[in-house]
């Protein structure tokens, strides 16, 4: 497919976001200033400050000589990046690469994009109409090379598209500036009379290569379409990404809902067909008013079923605000995962862990409860009992060591164990009285003690004596004692309960 | 004459049964509890297994023994394979304790929810799939209408539920089973001083269509052991 490629040019980016800021500003002549060896250099003027013959590079004294009323704003730095990165992200709604051109530019990768809006004219009138009822005076130009768009946005006077392969007859006439070329080598050309590129352009390269250098022969080949050139994209393109623009700006649920079940039914369809699920999703909602409002979903393991991610999907939608309405749904996959094909139930088993049924009812309760919320545990060969499970990463993962049953636990175990107050009678025997919360029990049977050493790699502090002890109620639990049997108040504490 | 009678009224029983949403467990997906005389207990003397049964906790010490029971059960709903759903607002359970009641501790998934009404919602949702074998949930109180809808759910899908209700608050509830499980002091094995085997006090208040009654069970060598009413004399007898 040939590559198509928009540059947008911001002709007074500074004043013109100034103006917007302070509408007080506009249609007047100001400045924007900053200081350089000891003088107020002009880096920026307003379209009426130019029109009276002020341009950047004057000094602001001299400024100050040629309009009285002159207004001055000291200049921010990296102003115009940050700028340009506002209005960048805000153009990602056109096309999914754009990129920033400093000083006051911005290149598009529009390749497969334009016919979305009903072909490239109306696709450039759509952005550039849309740059300028925000106050920027914008121009834009659409050619098969960045080179070439960069030129015609700048100095172009017929016409802002250029058809393929045109770029050649489009540029021949544009003085040696467009082609993105040093300040020496433009002085160079213009001494040598070299004044348009059609002058230079059929030059043979070795000529060109020994008077300018190597860089005119670069821009010439990437303006041309001989060499490619890469621009970087101010947001990493998604692989997996499916774009669904609207007619009419949606505003309700249903309009949502068709519009999250045409994106999925699209990425599924292509996933499926490279073997693959999502993981993870993420719907953004860029809305007329210039906001992006984004619902992600994800999953226990690769999906591409269509009513199961909708059902995920489907819990979020009430926390979508469409607002004044929804222009344009993308819906991105930016974790995707090889999945196995599907094993016919063979068997009257439960499929267990591996079932599918199961990954997706977890998936639904992630999307409400939060996926934290979900928790399966592996042994870890710790004997200190809260080291001795973890939190599963996934639903596959295998066991890493077997389960220890030799060591009775108690079923229930309290987060945090809880101090008791006790009568021992004899040191390192069990207990004969305990009091937990305000109830006294009285010990009649008692198993232990079971030492556990703090392990000292990892944590400081005292080792556990754990005693099973029965009351007479016939309640069984899980005491320690922390440290050496002490004369003068050895602390106790109450960590589970038996069944 | 008499004899047919006989036939209609037992199938006219057998009919009730399946219009309050019993099904009787067809031969090659029937398990044994090894319960004993519990699941005599029960119609057709077999435990109901894609139903919903109730136990009531009043304390910790009850939620542990309660714990414990379920976890007994787990291990046959679990014999063959599947996975299992514990739903509460904090976890008390500690898994590694479920292997000494024969239970995988890693195929037990736990969910833990902030608001009670989740619980509920997260298990009419794992009810509804069909992919587990148990789903077990802890709730402080629970209506009838709530409970009507589980049972609903357990109707379509045959997974067996269980639900911890705190004794306090207790209501009306559509559910097969009402249980209360208490800790009994153990008897020593072998005259070994120490504690014996887990001892509980099983109590079936309600059972729908059956017999409720109150047992001694053991869990013992991953069975279960139950002792008759005459249990005073120390009379053991095996189940299953």
């Amino acid at each position: 497919m040939q590559k198509r490629f928009m540059c947008i040019w911001f002709r007074h980016l500074l004043t013109d976001w100034l103006a917007i800021r302070h509408p007080e500003l506009k249609d007047t002549a100001f400045v924007i200033a900053a200081p350089e060896r000891g003088r107020m250099i002009i880096t920026a003027a307003s379209l009426p400050a130019e029109q009276q013959g002020i341009h950047t590079g004057m000094t602001v004294a001299d400024a100050r000589a040629v309009s009285t009323n002159l207004k001055v704003f000291d200049a921010e730095e990296g102003k115009a990046a940050k700028l340009l990165r506002m209005l960048g992200l805000r153009c990602i709604r056109y096309s999914p690469i754009v990129a920033i051109d400093l000083p006051a530019g911005l290149m598009i990768d529009i390749t497969g994009c334009a016919h979305l809006w009903g072909g490239e004219r109306a696709y450039l009138k759509e952005i550039i109409l849309k740059l300028r009822a925000k106050g920027f005076d914008a121009r834009g130009a659409i050619a098969d090379t960045v080179g070439a768009a960069w030129a015609v946005a700048r100095f172009g006077k017929v016409s802002p598209i250029i058809a393929g392969n045109a770029q050649a007859s489009a540029i021949s006439s544009m003085p040696p500036a467009a082609l993105r070329l040093e300040a020496e080598v433009q002085e160079l050309l213009r001494k040598l009379g070299l004044n348009t590129i059609g002058s230079f352009m059929q030059m043979p390269a070795s000529v060109l290569r020994r008077r300018f250098g190597n860089s005119i022969l670069t821009r010439l080949r990437q303006a041309l379409g001989f060499e490619d050139e890469r621009i970087i994209p101010l947001v990493p393109p998604v692989m997996h990404q499916e774009r669904l623009p609207c007619l009419e700006p949606i505003k309700t649920a249903t309009g949502i809902e068709i519009a999250i079940q045409q994106l999925l039914a699209q990425l599924c369809s292509q996933l499926q067909s490279e073997g693959r699920g999502i993981r993870k999703a993420i719907l953004k909602c860029y809305r007329v008013d210039g906001k992006m409002v984004q619902a992600g979903i994800s999953t226990n393991r690769g999906s591409y079923s269509v009513s199961h991610l909708f059902n995920l999907f489907g819990l979020q939608i009430s926390k979508i605000e469409p607002a004044l309405g929804i222009e344009l749904f993308i819906l991105e996959a930016p974790k995707v995962e090889e999945i196995d094909p599907l094993q016919e139930q063979l068997w009257a088993n439960k499929p267990g862990l591996q079932d599918n049924s199961l990954a997706e009812l977890l998936d639904k309760l992630a999307g409400k409860v939060g996926a934290n919320a979900i928790s399966r545990y592996l042994p870890v060969e710790h004997y200190w009992p809260e080291r001795s499970v973890r939190r599963a990463a996934t639903l596959q993962e295998p066991l890493p060591t077997n389960w220890r049953a030799n060591r009775l636990r108690p079923v229930r175990l309290l987060a945090r164990p809880e101090t008791i107050e006790v009568m021992a009678l004899i040191p390192d025997y069990p207990p004969k009285i305990f009091i937990y919360r305000n109830k006294r029990h009285t010990i009649q049977k008692a198993d232990g003690p079971e030492r556990i050493e703090r392990e000292w790699w990892l944590d400081q502090g005292e080792h556990r004596d754990y005693y099973t002890v029965e009351d007479t109620d016939g309640c069984r639990y899980w005491l320690f004692r922390s440290g050496h049997f002490d004369s003068d108040g050895t602390q106790w504490y109450i960590h589970g309960f038996f069944a | 004459m008499s004899d047919t009678r006989q036939n209609i009224i037992s199938k006219l029983q057998k009919d009730i049964l399946l219009w309050e949403g019993f099904r009787p467990p067809s031969s090659d997906t029937a398990e044994t509890f090894g319960l004993g005389p519990v699941e005599a207990a029960f119609p057709n003397g077999v435990f109901p297994t894609g139903a919903i049964h109730e136990l009531l906790t009043e304390d910790i010490s009850q939620a542990a023994a309660s714990g414990g029971f379920v976890a007994a059960l787990l291990s046959v709903l679990m014999r063959r394979g599947g996975a299992c759903l514990w739903i509460g607002m904090a976890q008390t359970v500690f898994p590694p304790a479920l292997k000494t009641f024969g239970v995988e501790p890693h195929r037990v998934i736990f969910v833990n929810v902030l608001h009670e009404k989740d619980v509920l919602w997260a298990m009419e949702e794992a009810l509804k799939c069909t992919g587990l074998a148990a789903v077990i949930a802890e709730v402080r109180s629970m209506d009838f209408k709530q409970s009507r809808r589980l049972q609903l759910a357990v109707e379509q899908s045959r997974v067996t539920g269980f639900i911890l209700l705190d004794a306090g608050q207790l209501g009306n509830t559509a559910c097969t089973a009402r249980w209360r499980i208490t800790s009994l002091p153990s008897e020593p094995i072998d005259d070994l001083p120490g504690l014996g085997h887990p001892r509980w006090q099983v109590d079936l208040l309600r059972v729908r269509n059956g017999k409720p009654g109150s047992w001694v069970m053991e869990w013992a060598d991953e069975k279960f052991i139950s002792y008759t009413p005459a249990l005073q004399q120390g009379i053991l007898i095996q189940a299953g």
